[in-house]
């Protein structure tokens, strides 16, 4: 009961400022409401048990991604973007292909239901008070099975870092 | 809660990222629909992952955010070197390699 109530409302959350964050012509409250819709889905996360992704993703996409996309939206000059906000014909262009994938994802997963032997998609999750501890659980599957994965990810942060501090820097012999 | 609401919370969120991707002018608020899209993946990952008990998917859910931030990174030090040339962060006016 106290589960359904939690997700519908992070849900409705979610959805709707993601809806107004595309539709707001100021970037910087399209930046706000990306900071609700992300709260909203680490909520969702925690509705799910999985509190090790929750407290990462404020940390890291509410703390630290955020951050920088609003430190550059300050950087940029925003009142030429202002005026003209829209492409007027590609506002029918977009939503004729959300609706078309819309439709065609949901009668899929409608279809799929009916199939012998796809009983999972209606299946009830484990309960929640049986599940393993889920930060320990994580650590030892991402030290485990996933340590190349792992290796490889802090090898990309790196070279993500690098080139970020490259193209963003003033050339000065210029 | 059977895993098809998480399904369609995260279909109404990829969709709407993607009419952002496709409607703004403003190359900034398309990043910021791209991590709309992402976050979406990570929902499908974690409700995935709760339903198997089994905990690859928010291990993979942990991938994608560490891509989300790299990308964001990079992105935003392309659209700054950018501006820092032409003035302009708005999409139709990049059109330098267009001939």
């Amino acid at each position: 009961m106290l589960d359904s109530i939690a997700f519908y409302f992070f849900a409705g959350v979610a959805v709707l400022s993601a809806a107004l964050m595309v539709t707001r012509r100021n970037a910087v409250h399209s930046a706000v409401l990306l900071v609700t819709t992300l709260l909203a889905t680490a909520g969702i996360f925690l509705q799910l048990r999985a509190e090790f992704i929750f407290i990462t993703q404020i940390i890291l996409y509410v703390g630290g991604i955020m951050v920088l996309f609003i430190f550059v939206i300050m950087l940029v000059r925003l009142d030429i973007a202002l005026h003209h906000i829209r492409f007027r014909l590609q506002r029918w262009v977009a939503l004729f292909v959300a609706l078309a994938l819309g439709v065609e994802i949901t009668v899929v997963f409608l279809f799929a239901r009916r199939l012998p032997g796809q009983g999972l998609l209606i299946q009830e999750p484990a309960p929640a008070d049986k599940l393993p501890p889920n930060t320990e659980e994580l650590a030892r599957s991402l030290f485990s099975s996933y340590l190349l994965p792992f290796e490889i990810a802090s090898v990309l942060l790196l070279v993500a870092m690098v080139g970020a501090v490259v193209m963003a820097k003033k050339r000065i012999d210029q | 809660m059977p895993p098809a609401h998480y399904l369609f919370l995260s279909l109404a969120l990829f969709l709407i990222g993607a009419i952002g991707v496709i409607t703004r002018r403003n190359v900034i608020v398309v990043l910021m629909s791209i991590e709309l899209i992402l976050n979406a993946v990570n929902i499908n990952l974690v409700a995935f992952s709760r339903i198997f008990g089994d905990v690859s998917g928010q291990v993979f859910a942990l991938f994608i955010i560490a891509d989300a931030a790299a990308e964001a990174a990079v992105g935003l030090g392309i659209i700054i070197a950018f501006f820092r040339n032409r003035e302009t962060v708005l999409a139709d006016e990049m059109d330098l390699l267009k001939w």
